[in-house]
């Protein structure tokens, strides 16, 4: 007998000959993710002078269904990061537990947690590419808001197919289409990010998840936001649209009950 | 068994709000960087290992640590109780006794932490569930606390009090004995004093060799570490051992004999 436990328990191979792993199969043949089940839509994000803030509101939808309402999408690093993720929940959670397993490693060295923003959105963009190239795509598009190396704002998306992309403000899903024309306008190229406050930040979001609201189906009026200075990241869990007004809602024509 | 009962003195103190442990480390050569080289190792968040004997079986000893508490993570997504640690380490060492192609570790571990008192959200939890209808939670029921275990070369381990291992042990003991730690009085605050007072006590017999003194802590989630095994910071530990020295150099004039030493306080399991 010896010390490798693989072999302890089992009959000896020079006796009753090598053992046939095929007895050992439980599963069925291996499936991999073809489409998201649970999904999460958009996540809005805006740098601002000394920071990025990040929103995504609450909801889980399963197809149309509204199925989780209380879902939290924006998931913070090491205090200084918020990954934003949209799409699948469930690879949410499993890129959750990984970039906890991460910050549980870093902290054994004596210098702590040191893995900024930008590190981040490589790492999350190479387990994105391997998992895509091994056909079994983590079906998620995040945003990555914290601090760069040189300690400045940074804001940088990942997909499923692990490609990046960067801009002074950024949304994925339903907002890419939706948020991000309402934040050009706010924030247009010439004006330098030194110049944008972070309640300006905070008001644009604000004005994005109301925009949202209306006119996303998959989407819900309580929302998560993010504030990520050099302080620290200060989440809030549980913001609501405010002054809703649905009056605009009343000259839409085209489709429902009134057709004409 | 040689081996552990030479190692620097190692102690571990089980306080009413965490768990304080501390190690001798004797400076070897004077061109070792001070501060470098920890001899204690965080294991997940929560807890700390001090190992007393060859500091490459103590090493090895906390990697199969750390993989445990992350294979535990992998099963039931939240932090390893202590006491399921130490049973599964305790094992661990023990399968190292059972054949020739093996020799058993060289090394007493010491593994404190604390289980966190609060309800845990799971890891990679999103929402909270639903507010009303079943569930079966008992409200406000009582969970959590410090733990202190002691894990020896044979794979024996018991949950202790107050342990000490290394060379120093005996003396260790004595002084930890004096403290009551069973009433549960003890502050995480004082059991720092208390360390770093017993570290130097037990350091009194190799006196003429330089040590550095080496302390962390895991209090409870209202404590100064919230639930986390950290470095005691800087100030707090050369206050703690300023205190131990100046306490020592006042005994030296008194000088009585030392009384006699007994086993340690062992904890029912």
């Amino acid at each position: 007998m010896n010390h490798l436990p693989e072999i302890w328990g089992r009959p000896r191979n020079d006796i009753y000959g090598s053992y046939n792993p095929s007895y050992l199969k439980t599963s069925g043949p291996i499936t991999h993710t073809s489409s998201p089940t649970v999904t999460g839509t958009s996540v809005v994000a805006v740098k601002f002078n000394g920071g990025v803030a990040i929103a995504a509101d609450k909801l889980a939808s399963y197809g149309s269904l509204a199925r989780f309402t209380d879902v939290k999408r924006l998931r913070v690093f090491a205090n200084s990061s918020v990954v934003g993720f949209g799409g699948d929940v469930s690879d949410m959670q499993y890129i959750d537990r990984l970039l906890e397993s991460i910050d549980i490693r870093e902290h054994y060295s004596t210098h702590g947690n040191m893995l900024n923003a930008k590190n981040l959105l490589t790492y999350l963009s190479k387990v994105f590419y391997k998992r895509r190239s091994q056909f079994n795509p983590l079906w998620n598009h995040v945003l990555v808001a914290g601090f760069d190396g040189n300690g400045a704002p940074f804001l940088s998306s990942a997909d499923l197919l692990g490609n990046t992309f960067s801009a002074p403000h950024m949304a994925t899903g339903f907002g890419a289409h939706l948020a991000v024309p309402i934040l050009r306008r706010l924030f247009p190229e010439e004006r330098p990010i030194e110049d944008i406050t972070k309640d300006n930040a905070v008001a644009a979001l604000q004005e994005c998840m109301k925009v949202l609201f209306y006119r996303d189906a998959r989407s819900l009026d309580e929302y998560s936001i993010a504030v990520i200075t050099k302080d620290g990241v200060e989440v809030k869990e549980d913001e609501k649209v405010q002054a809703q007004s649905w009056a605009f809602a009343e000259a839409i024509r085209g489709y429902g009950a009134q057709t004409a | 068994m040689k081996a552990v009962e030479n190692g620097g003195t190692a102690i571990g103190i089980r306080c009413k709000d965490g768990v304080v442990l501390a190690v001798e480390k004797i400076i070897t050569s004077k061109l070792l960087k001070p501060g470098a080289n920890k001899k204690i190792a965080t294991v997940d968040r929560h807890v700390g290992i001090v190992s007393a004997g060859l500091v490459p079986d103590g090493r090895h000893f906390v990697s199969r640590a750390r993989d445990e508490a992350s294979s535990w993570r992998g099963i039931y997504k939240g932090p390893i109780p202590i006491s399921a640690l130490a049973n599964r380490l305790g094992s661990y060492v023990q399968a190292f006794t059972l054949y020739s192609s093996v020799r058993p570790f060289g090394v007493t571990a010491i593994v404190g932490g604390w289980d966190l008192e609060d309800e845990l959200a799971v890891d990679g939890q999103v929402g909270s569930g639903p507010k009303m209808g079943s569930g079966g939670k008992v409200e406000g029921a009582k969970s959590g606390g410090p733990g202190l275990y002691m894990i020896e070369p044979s794979g024996l381990y018991w949950g202790y009090y107050g342990a000490a291992t290394g060379k120093g042990r005996q003396a260790a003991k004595a002084e930890l004995e004096k403290l009551d730690l069973s009433s549960g009085n003890l502050s995480i605050f004082d059991g720092v004093k208390e360390a770093a007072r017993i570290i130097y006590i037990a350091h009194e017999d190799s006196k003429d060799k330089d040590f550095e003194l080496e302390m962390s802590w895991i209090s409870s989630l209202d404590g100064p570490t919230k639930g986390k095994h950290e470095e005691v910071p800087r100030e707090l530990l050369k206050e703690a051992e300023d205190a131990a020295r100046r306490e020592l150099e006042g005994e030296e004039e008194e000088e009585g004999p030392r009384e006699d030493v007994n086993e340690s306080e062992q904890m029912e399991e």
